[in-house]
């Protein structure tokens, strides 16, 4: 059986309603109705189909693709639900195979666990469910088992999203944040700072106006391309929350090293650049949803450039600075102006509730 | 970006620092102690960490962080009596971000949140107008703050409610006023300040000639300075040069948005609103005469202090903190006896360490590269 296959099959349940009640979490025929029309009739694969408790995944199929399997969960509070660029459905699909893509697996099966507030809008609903969908498909990933709750209005913000996913590392690819060493080039796959932004201006608390889109996408293929330009690629992880500050003294941190970035090398948007002027913020810290980190051998370094300039997520990949043996364990910035000075990790929220 | 990059050029940049090598080394051939310019303002410290201005400098140079961060010198009782208000079940206390970590000596407004208090961050007083408007069956108090720069925003907005009749919101006023601190900072016994780079902002409210005393009466340069980074640097070239030819004056280095008698509409604003307290209470540095504003009678109804009971609190600094003497320059952020160990961006003990304008917090955040704390320096570039 080809799991990822659509069985076209339509079960019984159709979902009248035009808004989330308490009935549809009771498990009974509200609830039935809810997963059939809005659920399994969307995300329409034979293990979810099945409508068992858990998905039975067979084994064989992921032994053929590596050794390893990637397991990771997330969850996904975005306010406000949809933004230019995206919606809480793509980031929850895109964020976490982000996650597995960050260790080279092959992202392979979601679940989708969702916490509703009474009273939303069943079409928000479809049309969240549509993108998780989406990006689903271009992926290659199924969305196997779920789960929804129901609570009173107010106990929740409107609707909350998780998703654990699975996927396969393929044999002999090793990627930690503890492998950086000195020499290495620090790699980013494009510009910074935009899902943050985006996310600011759409809340229009600001009277701010820019044409900046999230750039919430997934990366697995990114990273497939990489692999194969390079197995040299000793560190991998996505600047999501904290931005590339944060991922970057990860990388200090446990591998102890020093990493020196060039501030004249930052690829930013103009319109990021003047929030970040208006408001104080510094790009280092905005969040991304589609961009990644990569510490790789200075030897490799413009293979793998050249390899995701040659992918539409990676265009305008840059290198950004290198690993040096001191000072250990911290992120220095060399800036614009000719100065240097510490990049720390983030104390205290930039913003919250961005993904 | 257009008009900002052109403040940044590193080219420019050299030019100018070749220049104040010069001059430093020239008037530091007859003395032993380095030079010393205080910048006022909190926005100036940020640029100088932000940009590791400091490095550039030859060794005989050296910034003195000032006063000029509102958040940093609020003194731990105001943070008591703000808890104080938003923990009234009938408020909605309204806040600019960067107040809501400072420590009081209970808790700060991000705890008394999360505890159940009704705080709300706001990007404007206006948007505090806006929240009453809409909750009139709620009280409403927005927490000013700063110095004349934001001063005539929550004074126009006060103007504003009492036009449209806005029953429901109050001003907790804690705006200061910059003439005074830096009078007292010239008049403390342990200092030996040679200059000093004048507020950009505060400025713009208030013109330049206000400042002629601190040239004529304590004969010291004083040169109002912008924010980008080549405006910092130009500015202490001015100073430099002041120095060096023996002149003391007021000179304006942000000419481009400071006008020299400051902006009289924003000026009207704060005449209409606000009159002056006898004294209001700095964090570090003490009781301040007429450093702090109030509101006038006739917005009393406006005035969160005569509308609630305000405990007024009055809370000595942690004894541990030296904030007083890193405020006036006395000592560096880490040779205060806390600084890194008990006292982080974290776990701030004093309110220095909290905003990102704070001598202290700038030196963690982005200065430990060259100063001497020794887990940092053993790894840190010469």
């Amino acid at each position: 059986m080809n799991i990822l296959a659509p069985t076209g099959a339509r079960r019984g349940g159709t979902l009248r309603d035009a808004r989330i009640n308490m009935s549809h979490g009771s498990g009974g025929r509200a609830m039935r109705a809810l997963i059939e029309d809005v659920f399994v009739a969307a995300f329409d694969n034979p293990l979810l189909g099945a409508l068992e408790d858990q998905a039975q995944i067979p084994m064989a199929e992921l032994t053929r693709l590596g050794d390893r399997l990637a397991f990771t969960t997330d969850t996904y509070v975005v306010d406000p639900l949809f933004f230019p660029g995206g919606d809480i459905g793509t980031l929850a699909v895109a964020g976490t195979v982000n996650d597995l893509a960050m260790s080279g697996a092959r992202p392979l099966f979601l679940s989708c666990s969702m916490v509703l507030e009474e009273g939303l809008e069943v079409d928000l609903l479809r049309r969240v469910v549509a993108s998780m969908k989406r990006i689903a498909d271009a992926v290659g990933v199924a969305i196997v088992t779920g789960d929804t709750k129901v609570v009173e209005r107010g106990a929740a913000d409107k609707l909350f999203v998780n998703t654990a996913g699975i996927g396969v590392v393929p044999h002999g690819v090793t990627i930690a944040a503890s492998q950086a060493r000195p020499g290495d080039v620090v790699i980013v796959n494009g510009v910074l700072g935009d899902h943050g932004t985006a996310i600011l201006i759409a809340r229009n608390q600001l009277a701010l106006e820019a044409d900046v889109s999230s750039d919430c996408q997934p990366l697995d293929g990114l990273v497939a391309a990489m692999l194969a330009a390079s197995p040299a690629i000793h560190c991998l992880r996505d600047a999501t929350r904290g931005g590339i500050a944060t991922v970057l003294n990860e990388f200090a941190h446990s591998s102890n090293v020093g990493i020196r970035i060039r501030e004249d090398a930052l690829p930013l948007r103009e319109e990021v650049k003047g929030a970040c002027e208006i408001l104080g913020l510094d790009p280092l810290y905005l969040a991304n949803e589609g961009k990644l980190v990569a510490v790789v051998a200075a030897a490799d370094a413009d293979r793998v450039l050249a390899a995701m300039r040659a992918h539409p997520a990676g265009a305008v990949a840059v290198a950004i600075g290198e690993v040096t043996e001191r000072p250990a364990g911290m992120v220095v910035l060399h800036t614009v102006f000719g100065g240097e000075r510490i990049v720390d990790m983030l104390t205290g929220e930039q913003l919250p509730r961005i993904c | 970006m257009k008009y900002v990059d052109e403040f940044r050029d590193p080219v420019k940049a050299q030019t100018l620092l070749a220049e104040i090598r010069l001059l430093s080394a020239r008037i530091t051939r007859t003395r032993t102690r380095p030079l010393q310019v205080m910048e006022v303002c909190g926005g100036h410290t940020h640029s100088i960490f932000r940009y590791g201005i400091q490095q550039m400098l030859p060794d005989e140079v050296e910034f003195v962080h000032g006063p000029g961060c509102p958040v940093c010198v609020l003194p731990m009782g105001r943070v008591d009596d703000c808890v104080a208000l938003a923990e009234r079940a009938e408020v909605i206390f309204t806040t600019f971000g960067d107040a809501v970590r400072v420590p009081g000596s209970r808790k700060s407004l991000l705890k008394a949140k999360a505890d159940g208090a009704d705080v709300r961050i706001v990007y404007s007083p206006l948007d505090a107008l806006a929240i009453a408007r809409k909750n009139p069956e709620r009280e409403v108090i927005f927490f000013g703050l700063g110095f004349e720069t934001t001063m005539p925003s929550t004074a126009m907005t006060v103007i504003q409610a009492r036009r449209q009749d806005v029953t429901n919101f109050s001003l907790f006023c804690n705006h200061i006023t910059i003439i005074p601190t830096i009078k007292a900072i010239l008049d403390s016994p342990d200092l030996h300040l040679d200059g000093f780079l004048g507020p950009g902002h505060v400025s713009m409210v208030i013109g330049t000639t206000i400042y002629d005393f601190v040239a004529r009466h304590y004969r010291k340069p004083i040169t109002i300075a912008g924010f980008e980074p080549l405006d910092v640097l130009h500015a202490l070239w001015m100073v430099l040069r002041q120095i060096d030819e023996g002149r003391c004056e007021v000179e304006n280095q942000y000419g481009r948005i400071v006008p020299r008698h400051g902006n009289p509409s924003a000026l009207a604003a704060i005449q209409e609103v606000y009159e002056l307290r006898e004294f209001f209470e700095w964090r570090g540095l003490g009781s301040i005469d007429h450093s702090g504003v109030r509101l006038r009678e006739s917005y009393a109804a406006f005035d969160a202090e005569r509308k609630f009971a305000v405990p007024n609190i009055r809370i000595a600094d942690p004894k541990a903190c030296q904030c007083g003497e890193v405020l006036k320059g006395v000592i560096k952020p880490y040779q205060c006896k806390v600084f890194g160990t008990a006292c982080t961006p974290e776990v701030p003990l004093g309110s220095l360490m909290v905003s990102s304008e704070g001598a202290c917090a700038a030196y963690y955040n982005y200065g430990r590269l060259d100063s001497p704390e020794p887990a940092v320096a053993a790894g840190a570039p010469a």
